[in-house]
């Protein structure tokens, strides 16, 4: 029998955005078995519900991670209004669906160059975040912060997009497009892209659904799943269906993102040929009533959130609860694990998206 | 889009969980809270339609027993329950018996204090 | 384009303009909207403590008996809840950002009060 080494990957690793752990069993250069550990980056953000009123919580429910930021709030404000019977204008869920989309196309211009970084093509990756650079400047200028939107409210949004500056971004956006056409290019066509990234980390259709995979990671496989089609927002008013590969490798769930790109862009432009034009907020009186609850579900750049909120009567909420996409995702991570090589671990553990500030808050 | 709410008891939880993944169900989440009682709401998906099972645990006997053996995904979601709300969950593969966070204070949901002091 | 798809695009990059800027010989122009840092027009405030109940980071202290506004520029966060809750309109949302510090000070700005009416009649002498 071949002797059997543990190898530690993480906290800190070249290819991580944010620190997690991984107790690699290796025989020869085979992983035989990963165990995963958390908890370098547990903030407590749950608990801070109990001391903050449920409007001051936007705030913290947008900074529970920086990439995925705008759909955090967006989550946690439209629970709210669930749970307090709030219609929200016309003109603001538009306006938050565009701000979701840009922010699902900047999510997936980052994790390409990441993934490029972790098998070794540095200028792909310097290329991508260019191209993101682009969108950064849009949302900058829209809602005043690069990362961090601060654009929803419990109610609706805070700032207005005037018809104006809708035309100008439409140009604009078309130029990003073009931008992204060249990199995405080099990932579908490339050899050097696909010989590392094919075969590696297989899940197969039934596995993935069985681990409760979500976001690329279940489409990559096969199912065609995707939370949006639920019609949150105006999502059911935009035609739309879920990008679907049935490898069911690394380079399918890089190709479903890829496509989601394409089809976001499509969605902003769909989105502002729709927008009608009336109040962006209304005014919010009162406190989630008491025994009051909700499970919200959203669609992340990295698969489906559900925000579980119950009211207390008072202005603290009584429990706030996130499921974020990447705790779902760990259990296949560990499976897909199994069997590769040493050297590709780093593209496993990057193809589900980790979020680690996502996942332990 | 349905969204259904079942009360079972804990003696059920094993049964309905099989009868749920057996009907081609995934599992989203688990949640718990903590007022008199422990409430834990179990939820499960098919084709956006979610369905929720809730099973009260009083203080006086905080276990559940565990559904690894069905879904092996529950394991980060019953290691939770164990760090932060100090319930047993008996039966669990990859159990972290309370390392799961690393959290400074042991159990900070169920501390026994009557609210936290802002800061 | 087979297995070096991306020679284009790099060498197409040799005989453009560099996409990066030269700072700090070259600054950025922030935009319009950009949320940098919070400022006061100490006169106009009125020390209502709305500010400070609103602040989700608890970075603004008001003390009203001695008229005096501080901010915690390390605690703030750009989220500008104050500016919209101040009903004297006194707190604006500037587009440069807070400098580098070295150390937690507390920024402190105190309103200045009319002169009494003895001193005002010496001064006119």
């Amino acid at each position: 029998m071949a002797q059997r080494t543990i190898i530690p990957f993480g906290p800190q690793h070249p290819v991580l955005p944010e620190p997690i752990h991984l107790d690699l069993v290796m025989e020869d250069e085979t992983v035989v078995e990963a165990v995963p550990s958390i908890g370098f980056i547990h903030r407590g953000l749950e608990k801070l519900a109990e001391t903050k009123d449920f409007q001051e919580m936007t705030y913290v429910a947008e900074r529970i991670c920086g990439i995925c930021s705008f759909i955090h709030g967006q989550g946690y404000c439209q629970a709210v209004e669930d749970l307090m019977n709030i219609a929200v204008p016309q003109r603001a869920k538009f306006l938050r669906v565009i701000w979701g989309e840009m922010s699902r196309i900047h999510s997936h211009l980052l994790w390409l160059g990441l993934a490029a970084d972790a098998f070794g093509f540095e200028s792909l990756f310097m290329h991508s975040w260019r191209v993101r650079e682009a969108l950064l400047d849009i949302i900058e200028e829209t809602t005043g912060g690069r990362v961090i939107f601060g654009s929803c409210k419990v109610g609706g949004v805070r700032r207005n997009i005037e018809n104006e500056k809708l035309k100008t971004i439409t140009i604009e956006l078309k130029k990003i497009e073009k931008m992204s056409r060249e990199i995405t290019n080099v990932f579908e066509k490339d050899g050097s892209v696909k010989r590392r990234l094919s075969g590696i980390g297989v899940l197969s259709k039934d596995e993935a659904y069985a681990l409760g995979a979500v976001g690329p990671t279940l489409r990559g496989s096969g199912n065609a799943s995707d939370t949006r089609k639920r019609g949150y927002a105006v999502y059911g008013e935009l035609s739309f269906e879920p990008m679907v590969e049935t490898a069911g490798d690394c380079f399918a769930r890089c190709m479903v993102r890829v496509r989601e790109i394409y089809q976001s862009f499509d969605l902003i432009y769909q989105a502002i040929g729709k927008i009608p034009d009336t109040e962006i907020d209304v005014k919010v009186v009162g406190n989630p009533p008491a025994g009051s609850e909700t499970f919200m579900r959203l669609e992340q750049p990295r698969g489906e959130v559900v925000y579980y909120l119950k009211g207390s009567g008072t202005k603290f909420l009584q429990r706030f609860r996130v499921r974020t996409p990447t705790f779902a995702n760990i259990a296949p991570l560990v499976v897909a694990l199994k069997g590769c090589q040493l050297a590709d671990v780093p593209n496993i553990v990057l193809t589900i998206d980790p979020c680690i500030s996502c996942t332990e808050r | 889009m349905a969204e259904t709410l079942i009360k079972i008891d804990k003696s059920e939880l094993l049964a309905k969980v099989k009868e749920l993944q057996a009907k081609g169900n995934r599992l989203v989440q688990i949640a718990c809270t903590l007022a008199d009682e422990f409430e834990i709401t179990y939820s499960f998906d098919k084709d956006l339609a979610l369905t929720n099972l809730r099973v009260m645990v009083s203080k006086a006997e905080p276990s559940i027993p565990s559904i690894t053996d069905i879904y092996l995904c529950a394991f980060g979601y019953e290691n939770e329950l164990q760090d932060l709300f100090g319930l047993t969950v008996p039966g669990m593969k990859l159990n972290f018996n309370g390392n799961f966070y690393m959290t400074a204070i042991k159990t900070p949901f169920n501390t026994g204090a009557k609210k936290q002091e802002a800061r | 384009m087979g297995s070096f798809g991306i020679f284009k695009m790099v060498t197409g990059w040799a005989f453009q303009k560099p996409a990066t800027r030269l700072y700090p010989f070259v600054k950025r122009e922030p935009y319009a909207n950009t949320r940098g840092s919070i400022e006061i027009d100490i006169q106009k405030c009125t020390f209502c403590t709305l500010c400070q109940k609103k602040c989700p980071t608890e970075a603004i202290v008001v003390k009203k008996p001695e008229k005096i506004w501080e901010i915690d520029r390390l605690r703030c966060i750009s989220c500008a809840a104050c500016v919209d809750v101040c009903p004297k309109k006194c707190l604006s949302m500037l587009t440069s950002y807070s400098p580098s510090v070295t150390s937690r000070t507390i920024d402190s700005f105190t309103q200045e009060q009319p002169k009494s009416p003895s001193e005002a009649t010496v001064a006119a002498e």
